[in-house]
């Protein structure tokens, strides 16, 4: 009987874990690494700093994926958390 | 005009012998000239799968260091009239073999054989290099698994590389009745994640292992699904259009049947 429930609540298929680690492990393998990762979280709150005042240690910045505009395709995407402590006087 | 064929797959134990010897057999059962070049050196396989080994005499590595012809080396399968192997050396190691010698001895018998299949060793190193080195074309091989299809995207970007860029990708031991119930990657995740197009896909099939037991050719199998499995691939090289086996796919009535099949008894 668990199979069944598995089979209509939710339980993901192996397939499908197989497939999001699979994409995921492999644009590591394609070039987009953590240390590049970790470079382009560097530029963000450098770029970010000179308009507002962001916690270094708050940055997070990870890859994952989202279905493209279309709705055709699942396309990696890049997803920045960045909390703001406060907001520069830049802003009119 | 001949063509030189890499079977490669970056992981060992996907089939990549199993597949050049099934397709090698499938393309001379269509009466073309085939050679086929075991190029893993030191871990000679192909001659057992074909059920050649007691024939074998000389091998590449005394070919190329020339202290035999290419004609004394080949050994013609008697089961089909144009089937040739060039046995790789058991007792030499991988840097035997420079690239620039496979691309002269592929260079050079190209001329007499319809298709050169270059049975690749598995890995990155020197020796996926030096087949890569003599191919005009590569056929990817990789199972449903995450390690499998995590190294085919790694054999692919190197092929590339080597540009190599004719690539068709074969999927291996595929189990339908997983793909079914969701526990195997299909043929579509597949392709998707790795971006080339499809050459075929083999089912997970007992006679293969069985074939191999025998030393016989599986596509002598008119029987076996996999044997029908590797006949389209053939064809498929050759250029025609083939549609590929439905594994694990089922119309309305079969999931229905499956699902209560299946759920009733557990």
């Amino acid at each position: 009987m668990t199979a069944f429930f598995n089979r209509f609540f939710s339980k993901r298929q192996s397939r499908d874990i197989a497939k999001e680690r699979l994409k995921l492990v492999l644009m590591g393998d394609r070039g987009i690494s953590p240390a590049l990762l970790e470079r382009v979280k560097e530029d963000i709150l450098r770029v970010l700093s000179a308009y507002m005042e962001i916690d270094p240690a708050e940055l997070e910045i990870k890859l994952t994926e989202t279905e493209n505009e279309e709705q055709t395709a699942v396309v990696p995407a890049l997803v920045a958390s960045i909390p703001i402590r406060k907001t520069g006087q830049l802003v009119s | 005009m001949s063509e030189v064929i890499v079977v490669t797959s970056g992981k060992g134990g996907v089939g990549k012998t199993t597949t050049t010897a099934n397709i090698g057999a499938a393309l001379a059962c269509q009466k073309k000239r085939v050679l086929l070049i075991d190029t893993d050196i030191g871990l000679r396989n192909l001659d057992l799968i074909m059920g050649l080994e007691n024939r074998v005499v000389f091998n590449l590595v005394d070919v190329i260091e020339e202290s035999c012809g290419l004609k004394s080396a080949l050994v013609r399968d008697k089961r089909f009239d144009t089937l040739y192997l060039l046995p790789a050396a058991q007792t030499k190691d991988k840097d035997a073999v420079t690239q620039t010698q496979m691309k002269q001895l592929c260079d050079s018998v190209r001329e007499s054989y319809d298709y050169v299949i270059l049975d690749c060793p598995a890995g990155i190193e020197q020796g996926f290099k030096n087949a890569a080195a003599g191919a005009d074309k590569a056929i990817v091989v990789t199972t449903p698994e995450v390690s499998a299809v995590r190294d085919a995207d790694k054999i692919i970007g190197m092929l590339n590389a080597y540009g190599v860029t004719r690539q068709r990708l074969l999927v291996n031991r595929v189990r339908p009745d997983m793909v079914r119930r969701g526990d195997m990657i299909n043929l579509q995740d597949v392709t998707d994640i790795l971006g080339i197009d499809l050459i075929g896909v083999v089912p997970d099939d007992e006679s293969v292992i069985v074939c191999a037991n025998r030393g016989e050719p599986i596509v002598l199998r008119t029987k076996s699904l996999a044997s029908l499995a590797y006949q389209n691939i053939a064809r498929r090289i050759m250029g025609e259009e083939v549609p590929f086996l439905e594994l694990g796919r089922e119309g309305f009535f079969g999931k229905l049947k499956h699902l209560f099949v299946r759920e009733g008894v557990s």
